[in-house]
């Protein structure tokens, strides 16, 4: 919210208080200063000057030769001007060397004009000491200034003191501060608000806006007002105000309101705004001669019923939406706009103010469900309290009366669905106040503290009873409330940091799962592997592209109702778009050898319940020397690291290599699969190096870790290594020849394949695989002679069980 | 055999003289002195002098074995340190030839930062848990006492999946969950992936949260304070000043949003902290005693702190990433960096 300083000092006495500190208060309650603008930071070095004479300029014939008296800066100052409406005795604004001024605005741009500097010089050969200032060039016009956008000097007040700083004169001098307000401080979101806050901190006098007027009889309306819909609007306000003359505000309220960026438009509307910002209520006038029968209702919009606001814009309603209508038809959008139909026109002479308290949530609905917005929606979304509806009434009531635009009628209908409203009365002690916050406040400060934010107090010993002001509609009414006020007045810097002192000890830590998926983790991280985060939503695109059938399991999606977009709509089933998207970037930035990985929840739809949630690891890899194999290795290595006997059997997938693809098993378990991925995708994804990739469910994984390290004794004697080589058909897999091996001969500890070759002398459709055997003796030392009896019962059974012949 | 003894001790000498290898060295040694070389034969040629010149005779070429076995020894580690010499020459590296080594991975710079946060808390006692992703209504919001009309619930900030149930929008509703579950007191804290409708320069719709929660009696304020002012420490360095300022979250009171000195200038105030001196880190708060009636507890028997931090705003203090979406890019020339 914007804050102009000099209305805030209206409203709370700051003399002698310093910005820093007010600026610190702000902050320690809970407002932050964001930004302070100073209404005219560029203008510097112009004075109030009185010309005492002028004469036409000897070699000009437009301009004039003027001497100016500046009092303390200089009675006798020359200034050439070229301006036309100057006389003598009139009181200007007088730049003088080395003032700052805005250069003149070139035809309709509307970039803020450029900064010019005036130097003491010669005009066609007479000295001119400075330059009299029309409003542009001071950065005003009329709504700031009446007479500022007059084409020529502008003239200052009669009275102005010579020599004086003409900002201090225009009120240039002002700030205004950009405040962030939190969520739970609706009643300090306007600048009375502010003040209000203030005078408690700093403990300053506040002097709440004149809300007094007097009602003139004499004219009956005959207006009347029901609310259909009390739960939406707890409180409506609608008061009679007739003879309305329409015409401009006072100066002050225009500037207050241009400070605030808000246009001055007529005396109606700028009250409207004016106790918007001032008192934080939204109000409304309607033009009464357009609201038929006199009469206001507040309901539900029908189905379908239209409405053109204010600003010319036509919305179909439906009864999600509130309006406020006449007999007829509805003549405003409740809390965010006007009706076209009922607006207040320079020919308005009868208004009804509307004040309400409409509920925020439907506001906030209303308002983004149709796109259309107001300053007054905006506030009614931080929420409105149904006290300061009654006063910001008032309040109106009174400025009309002041600008003397209108008579304020007698006709006052208040609907107040919770008029016998309480607040929450408060009660519990000091004790548990301090208790909250871990320090001691003193018993006074905190009585003094709340006597100051308006609470009604009742102290009796320890025991406090707190009722809180009427425009607090956030406390809760707990102690924690209390300890929340005071010790914002208090100051957050009497807390210090004390550890826990009564805190129970207790034991910390990961728990087994934890600790395994981060040594998970670490064993990729050793093995090359870069762990990837990856958005857990995206498109069926994704899907599309792995060629899955319509039928497919990973079809079945969790869809987010309101997705950011087709690219974000539905809950990841499976994890391997996201990871052939990261092989894709870096393949496409030129990252030649590149293995990344992610564990993460998939996410399984189940009707109207939660879905489930299911971790899955999910590895791709691609670059020099990477193969089925080093992609096998990566999951050996993790069995090995976490206990694990895994298994491969052949498998299929729509986006894998036909040949290269298997089933991951653990024991009976099917983990998950692993292969190449098909070339078509990889070309798809603009990959040209062969793509490995890989996904499998870890939460199972994780049920299967066994990290008991136990020891197993270590034979004293030494391996013996032989090498097998055998010619085997095209058609039989290294699997099944090792099974063989292993099941002959029970020393046998490792069948390691080193070679394949084909050609020469191996027949067609055969191969020649050669192993590394190694046996590990048990009991006692193996000799060369024991070696040649287990290749001779492997050799045999070989031969017996798949017909293979050693290569001679 | 005097003479056939100083001939063959001539030669011997002029043959070490000039031998240049060990294997030519073995050659000599193996020439005179292996079983069946001239020095052996020598003593067998005694048996064919006169008895009485035996023995000097056998002295004689005894000792001239011993010289011979001796003088070759001596050769052969002149040689040997000879050769090794020119071993150790010719196998000199050049040293700034490249390292051959398979190079490591790296963890993702996020779970760097959960990692730290993790450890710092595991040592204080907390417990780590990994909550649901998708939530409903009443996790995420009702039972953390945010009403019926906040912002927040709005399509415009939340992504849901049915009326009732959505992704959640804070790690916040691990707070319910844990209570719900866990007998107090206790200490938690929940890292996770959190979802909010944002897209653009400085958000994204997924990002990482890690929020904490202590139950225990007699909790206050100046206890939260504490434990931030630890973290602090223990993720910047040990200098780091904690301030609060008061903030608001539906399910703490007091709120206080918590602001660390600024690692770049100190406190001085630089461009990272906008000039201020101070950097918001998190939010936190005691916990509101709604919250922990809705979990069935007894408020005035037990109180809470509650608090979370934004996983990629803390990597992007402490690794000075500037921009949010590199966390999600998956480019491993970013990901090197992080070991």
């Amino acid at each position: 919210m914007y804050l102009p300083l000099s209305w805030l000092r209206e409203l709370v006495e700051l003399d002698g208080i310093e910005l820093k500190t007010i600026e610190d208060g702000l902050f320690s309650c809970g407002l932050e200063v964001e930004e302070k603008a100073p209404v005219a930071p560029d203008i510097s070095g112009v004075y109030v000057g009185r010309v005492k004479s002028i004469e036409r300029h000897p070699d000009s014939d437009h301009m004039f030769v003027c001497i100016v008296d500046c009092g303390e800066r200089g009675s006798d100052i020359q200034i050439v001007t070229g301006a036309q409406n100057v006389h003598a005795g009139d009181i200007v604004p007088a730049a003088l060397d080395g003032a700052h001024v805005y250069g003149r605005r070139k035809g309709d741009d509307s970039r803020a004009p450029e900064v010019a500097t005036i130097k003491n010089g010669k005009l066609r050969g007479i000295a001119s000491n400075g330059m009299l200032c029309s409003g542009e060039e001071l950065g005003i016009d009329d709504n700031w200034y009446e007479g500022a956008s007059v084409n020529g000097i502008m003239m200052l007040p009669k009275d102005a003191p010579l020599g004086a700083d003409v900002k201090t004169v225009l009120g240039l001098d002002d700030e205004v501060w950009d405040i962030s307000v939190t969520a739970n401080l609706p009643h300090c979101q306007h600048v009375y608000g502010v003040a209000r806050e203030l005078a408690a901190l700093l403990d300053r006098p506040l002097h709440t806006p004149d809300l007094s007027y007097t009602p003139v009889s004499g004219r009956d309306a005959g207006i009347s007002i029901r609310v259909d819909a009390p739960d939406l609007c707890p409180r409506y306000i609608g008061h009679y105000v007739y003879d309305v003359e329409i015409k401009k505000s006072p100066e002050l309220i225009r500037r207050r309101l241009h400070m605030c960026g808000i246009n001055a438009i007529n005396t109606i509307v700028d009250i409207t705004n004016y106790v918007l910002v001032e008192m934080g209520q939204p109000m409304h006038a309607f033009d009464l001669n357009n609201v038929t029968d006199h009469s206001i209702i507040v309901r539900r919009a029908e189905q379908d019923e239209k409405i053109v606001t204010l600003d010319e814009r036509e919305f179909t309603l439906s009864p999600e939406n509130l309006v406020i209508c006449d007999a007829a038809r509805p003549v405003a959008l409740a809390g965010i706009m006007g009706g076209l139909n009922s607006e207040i026109t320079d020919n308005t002479t009868e208004v009804l103010f509307e004040a309400a308290k409409f509920v925020r949530g439907n506001i906030r609905r209303t308002s983004r469900s149709l796109g259309q917005s107001s300053d007054s929606s905006h506030r009614f979304e931080k929420g409105v309290d149904a006290y300061t509806t009654g006063i910001a009434m008032q309040r109106a009531l009174h400025l009309i009366e002041e600008f003397g635009c209108g008579k304020v009628g007698e006709a006052h209908i208040d609907v107040y669905a919770e008029a016998d409203r309480k607040q929450p009365c408060i009660a519990t002690t000091f004790r548990a106040i301090n208790d909250v916050l871990g320090i001691e406040v003193p018993t006074e400060t905190i009585t003094a503290i709340l006597s100051r934010m308006n609470y009604t107090l009742n102290i009796d010993g320890d025991s406090i009873t707190a009722t809180p002001p009427a425009y607090r509609e956030d406390i809760e009414g707990s102690a924690a409330d209390l300890a929340e006020d005071v010790i914002k007045m208090y100051g957050y810097d009497h807390i210090f940091p004390r550890f826990m002192v009564n805190a129970s000890i207790t034991a910390g830590g990961h728990n087994r799962v934890q600790m395994n998926t981060a040594a998970f983790k670490n064993c990729l991280c050793a093995q090359g592997f870069f762990e990837t985060i990856n958005y857990s939503f995206y498109s069926t695109v994704e899907l599309d592209l792995l060629r899955l059938a319509e039928d497919a399991p990973e079809r079945d999606a969790v869809r987010i109702l309101n997705p950011l977009s087709e690219k974000y709509a539905i809950m990841r089933t499976t994890l391997v778009p996201s990871l052939l998207n990261v092989l894709s970037t870096n393949s496409k930035r030129g990252n030649e050898n590149v293995r990344v990985y992610e564990i993460a929840n998939i996410f399984m739809p189940q009707g109207n319940s939660l879905p489930i949630e299911k971790k899955r690891f999910c590895f791709a890899l691609y670059g020099k020397g990477e193969s089925f194999f080093t992609a096998k290795g990566v999951l050996e290595e993790l069995a090995s690291k976490f206990g694990l006997s895994l298994s491969y059997e052949r498998t299929t997938r729509p986006f894998l290599h036909p040949g290269a693809t298997a089933a991951v098993k653990c024991g009976k378990t099917e983990v998950g699969f692993f292969g190449q991925l098909s070339y078509e995708i990889a070309g798809d994804l603009d990959i040209a190096q062969s793509v490995f990739v890989g996904e499998l469910d870890f939460d199972a994984l994780l049920d299967l870790f066994s990290t008991k390290l136990t020891y197993a004794p270590v034979s004293p004697y030494r391996d013996i290594h032989r090498d097998l080589a055998v010619v085997a058909p095209e058609s039989m897999t290294c699997g099944e020849i090792e099974a063989v091996v292993r099941s002959a001969c029970k020393s046998v500890s490792e069948v390691r394949l080193f070679d394949i070759y084909r050609g020469g002398q191996v027949p067609e459709g055969h191969k020649s695989m050669a192993f590394a055997l190694t046996f590990t003796p048990e009991d006692k030392e193996l000799m060369p002679e024991d070696a040649d009896k287990f290749m001779a019962k492997i050799l045999k059974s070989l031969e017996y069980r798949l017909g293979l012949k050693i290569r001679s | 055999m005097k003479q056939k003894i100083q001939s063959m001790r001539e030669a011997i000498e002029a043959k070490l003289s000039s031998v240049a290898t060990t294997a030519e060295l073995r050659e000599i040694r193996s020439v005179y002195l292996s079983r069946t070389g001239e020095i052996p034969a020598l003593m067998k040629q005694l048996g064919s002098l006169p008895k009485e010149e035996r023995p000097e005779a056998g002295k004689y070429i005894n000792e001239f074995k011993n010289w011979a076995t001796e003088r070759i020894e001596e050769c052969e580690a002149t040689l040997a340190a000879k050769e090794l010499a020119e071993r150790y020459e010719r196998e000199a590296v050049d040293i700034t030839m490249p390292a051959e080594s398979r190079p490591m991975g790296a963890l993702h710079p996020v779970t760097l930062v959960r990692d730290e946060l993790v450890r710092i808390f595991s040592g204080m006692g907390f417990v780590v848990y990994d909550g649901r992703e998708i939530e409903d209504d009443y996790h995420n919001f009702t039972a953390l006492n945010q009403p019926e009309d906040h912002p927040a619930r709005d399509k415009q900030d939340t992504f849901y999946v049915t009326d009732d149930i959505l992704l959640r929008t804070h790690t916040s509703p691990g707070q319910i969950h844990m209570l719900e579950t866990t007998k107090p007191p206790f200490k938690a804290v929940m890292p996770g992936r959190v979802f909010r409708c944002d897209d653009d320069a400085t958000h994204a719709p997924m990002f990482h949260q890690l929020e904490g929660l202590v139950i225990d009696k007699g909790l206050s304020l100046c206890d939260l304070h504490g434990l931030l002012d630890t973290l602090a420490k223990a993720m910047f360095s040990s200098d780091t000043k904690t301030r609060f300022r008061p903030s608001y979250f539906p399910f703490t009171e007091p709120s206080v949003e918590v602001d660390v000195s600024c690692m770049e200038c100190g406190g001085k105030g630089c461009r990272l902290c906008k000039g201020t001196g101070w950097i918001e880190i998190l939010g936190g708060g005691v916990v509101n005693r709604r919250v922990i009636e809705n979990c069935g507890l007894d408020p005035d028997e037990w109180t809470g702190l509650a608090f979370g931090v934004g996983m990629e705003r803390i990597a992007m203090l402490k690794y000075g990433l500037n921009n949010i979406h590199l966390f999600y890019d998956g480019d491993v020339r970013i990901l090197s960096q992080f070991h």
